[in-house]
């Protein structure tokens, strides 16, 4: 066997722009993956016009100071702001392309939202958004953006008001001073001592007295709404978040995104790189119609398939093992977990080689079987990637069997519990069961097509 | 070599029926017979690359030369020879043995599957195939003549004691046939070779068989062969080639319409 890896390193040798595109193509291919996967969709340019006259911002609650537009920053997290003068400014921006959407804060909301928080009723403060609907994936994160940030700004606002409107009640509850617009600071008795004052008066009324017995109904009164009041405090703190999520893993780890799409690149590679070199290969045989003369008692078929197996795993290997430490410089990964990468990456390697050996026994030319390789590997990363509840659970339920007969996605995992930490074992053995059935099946292959 | 009665079937069709020949030492035999006739499944057999569906093969060692040359056209000529030579002695029940050629003569007791065995038997097939001066060349490069001398000279690696040729001049133009046909002919070994160009039969090999549709027609010499379709051409009322003008005896076309003529009268 020695030979003939000696042999095939030899070919390999002499074929620089082959060897080249084996390690160029999955390499682009997995570092579009690993962008795709780890990063958002880029931010989008959305025009601002703050219409609030300059000072007009600052509206105070409780005695606190706060800036309107300061909420309008939250949107700038996930937007690339284009400001303007005006609101026509900002629609033409819309129109012309350059921005993608457009936000208008009207001069008037904070006086509105001051109205609002003082109680003064009248119609709540509103913000405008113009977008161009030309592209939909944008225009649906643009919409979804501005909803979640304007979401959080009323939530922040809200916040805000409800902790005033709690320190209130402690006032009315135990007594205290309220700072009140134009009126400076004012002394609060509050409940608690109110009804302290009675019930001293009270003890000091004869038993039969008609003005005790009203004035203890008064005194629980007090007592009653000091003690409700105060129960009160935390009924208004929830309003602001009314439901908390409290969030369990069920399966899986907590797998940060960019080592996720590290282990998605890297086994992308893995696959491409094993599955074309194995394939092309074995194909190559055939092709030189050299196969014939080695089966005739010079090398058996499965020891012509191994050769493949271990040279394509090896190859493989060696390349993804380069662009995982590449990788790993840049995302920051655990390098105590060398061993397990090294695992996991010759596990997936020959399985990927296994199937790759599949493909190259149907194809009796190298063009053939490398295109069969690629056509069958895109669907089946694709397939593996589909993230549970996307879809109808029958068909997630199809989809894992497809994939699971396919060394993609136990590859993957094996990668993901390799470099993020988790169990191993399994998705080795799953491995290697594929890799026994695919050899098996390239057995049968060259045999049906000798 | 000495095959008996062998047959072979393709689901309905029969590929070969019931052929029986023999082969004897030093014999070049040809095996002619229009496409389709049987020749390459019959050669496979005999090669041990294919099981025939009843019948046997009594044979020593086989030197197998397919029709394409089987070749790594990325290695050069040393490497390719230098490779299947390798494979040659380390496949299972390679014997040691004296080689008969003249190269090798030297230190029989040098170990088969040694790196400097191996480089002499590359040496002595080379200087054999008249390739030396293109040892360095990759076979992608070399003309279709030169790469079936490649093509024959890893098929003689393993110092087989009967060499099986299918359809060797097949892609090759008339000069290229003429230099093949030479180095084929200095060969000490016995030659099977498959072709359908009945011309090439009566030149060059000792015996011939003719199959046609998976039956053996005939077996005999070729002079055997001419005389048997010179009497077939008289009993089908067409004159003898010496009284037509421009067909001597001899001629390749005369050969070829004679042995059309033969096949028609057996039914083919």
């Amino acid at each position: 066997m020695r030979w003939l890896l000696l042999k095939d390193l030899q070919i390999l040798r002499r074929s620089p722009l082959l060897v080249a595109l084996l390690v160029i193509y999955p390499v682009a291919i997995a570092v579009l993956f690993g962008f795709a996967l780890s990063g958002g969709p880029e931010k989008p340019r959305v025009a601002f016009a703050n219409l609030v006259p300059p000072g007009e911002g600052e509206l105070t609650v409780g005695g606190r100071t706060l800036d309107a537009t300061d909420y309008a920053d939250r949107l700038f997290e996930s937007i690339e702001p284009v400001p303007v003068d005006s609101r026509e400014e900002a629609i033409e921006k819309v129109r012309s392309g350059e921005a993608l959407g457009a936000l208008v804060l009207p001069a008037d909301v904070t006086e509105r939202l001051r109205a609002m928080l003082g109680l003064g009723g009248g119609e709540p403060p509103t913000v405008e958004i113009y977008y161009n609907a030309d592209d939909p994936v944008k225009r649906r994160f643009v919409e979804a953006t501005i909803e979640a940030r304007l979401a959080e700004a009323n939530a922040a606002l809200s916040e805000v008001v409800l902790r005033e409107a709690a320190s209130y009640i402690d006032v009315i509850v135990s007594g205290g001073e309220i700072p009140l617009p134009l009126l400076g600071a004012v002394q609060i008795l509050g409940l608690e001592r109110a009804q302290a004052i009675i019930d001293s008066i009270t003890d000091g009324l004869p038993r039969e007295s008609a003005d005790r017995a009203a004035l203890e109904q008064v005194s629980r009164f007090a007592e009653l709404a000091a003690e409700n009041l105060d129960v009160s405090q935390p009924i208004l703190a929830s309003i602001g978040s009314p439901v908390r999520a409290d969030q369990h893993v069920v399966e899986g780890g907590r797998t940060p995104l960019e080592a996720f799409a590290v282990a998605v690149a890297v086994t992308v590679s893995l696959m491409f790189v094993t599955l074309l070199l194995a394939a092309g290969l074995l194909a190559l045989e055939r092709e030189e119609q050299a196969f014939g003369r080695l089966v005739r008692g010079l090398v058996s078929r499965t020891a012509l398939l191994t050769e493949k197996v271990v040279l394509s795993a090896l190859c493989a290997l060696a390349v993804t093992l380069l662009m995982l430490f590449g990788l790993a410089a840049f995302v920051g990964l655990d390098w105590s977990r060398v061993p397990a990468w090294l695992a996991a990456l010759f596990g997936g390697a020959v399985g990927f080689a296994a199937m790759g050996v599949a493909i190259g026994g149907l194809g009796r030319e190298v063009r053939v079987a490398t295109l069969l390789a690629i056509l069958l590997a895109l669907p089946i990363v694709f397939l593996a990637l589909v993230p549970s509840g996307s879809v109808d659970p029958l068909l997630y339920d199809a989809i894992n069997v497809v994939s699971g007969m396919f060394p993609f996605k136990p590859a993957l995992r094996a990668l993901d519990a390799a470099i993020n930490g988790g169990g191993l074992l399994l998705p080795l053995v799953h491995l290697l069961a594929l890799a026994t059935a695919f050899f098996a099946l390239a057995r049968l292959a060259l045999r049906r097509f000798d | 070599m000495r095959a008996e009665s062998i047959s072979k079937r393709y689901g309905a069709r029969d590929a070969l029926r019931d052929v029986t020949f023999e082969v004897v030492d030093g014999e070049k035999v040809a095996v002619i017979g229009p496409n389709g006739a049987g020749k390459t499944t019959l050669l496979r057999i005999l090669a041990g690359a294919l099981e025939p569906t009843s019948g046997s093969v009594a044979v020593g060692r086989v030197g197998w030369v397919p029709q394409q040359p089987a070749l790594y056209s990325k290695l050069s000529v040393a490497e390719n020879l230098r490779l299947f030579a390798r494979l040659e002695r380390a496949k299972p029940g390679h014997r040691r043995r004296g080689w008969r050629r003249t190269w090798s003569r030297g230190r029989q007791d040098d170990g088969q599957g040694s790196p400097a065995d191996v480089e002499r038997t590359v040496a002595g097939m080379l200087e054999q195939a008249a390739l030396a001066d293109r040892s360095g060349d990759e076979v992608g490069r070399l003309s279709g003549g030169n790469r079936q001398r490649v093509n024959i000279a890893i098929g003689l690696l393993g110092d087989p004691e009967v060499l099986l040729l299918d359809e060797p001049s097949a892609a090759l133009d008339p000069r290229q046939r003429e230099r093949l046909w030479q180095f084929i002919g200095a060969l000490g070994t016995t030659v099977v070779f498959s072709t359908h160009d009945v011309g090439e039969a009566e030149r060059f090999a000792d015996r011939v068989l003719v199959l046609a549709d998976g039956e053996l027609l005939f077996t005999g010499t070729p002079d055997d062969l001419a005389a048997t379709m010179r009497s077939v051409g008289r009993r089908g009322g067409r004159p003898p080639s010496d009284d037509r003008p421009g067909e001597g005896p001899g001629h390749p076309s005369d050969f070829e319409a004679a042995f059309v003529r033969f096949l028609h009268a057996r039914g083919h």
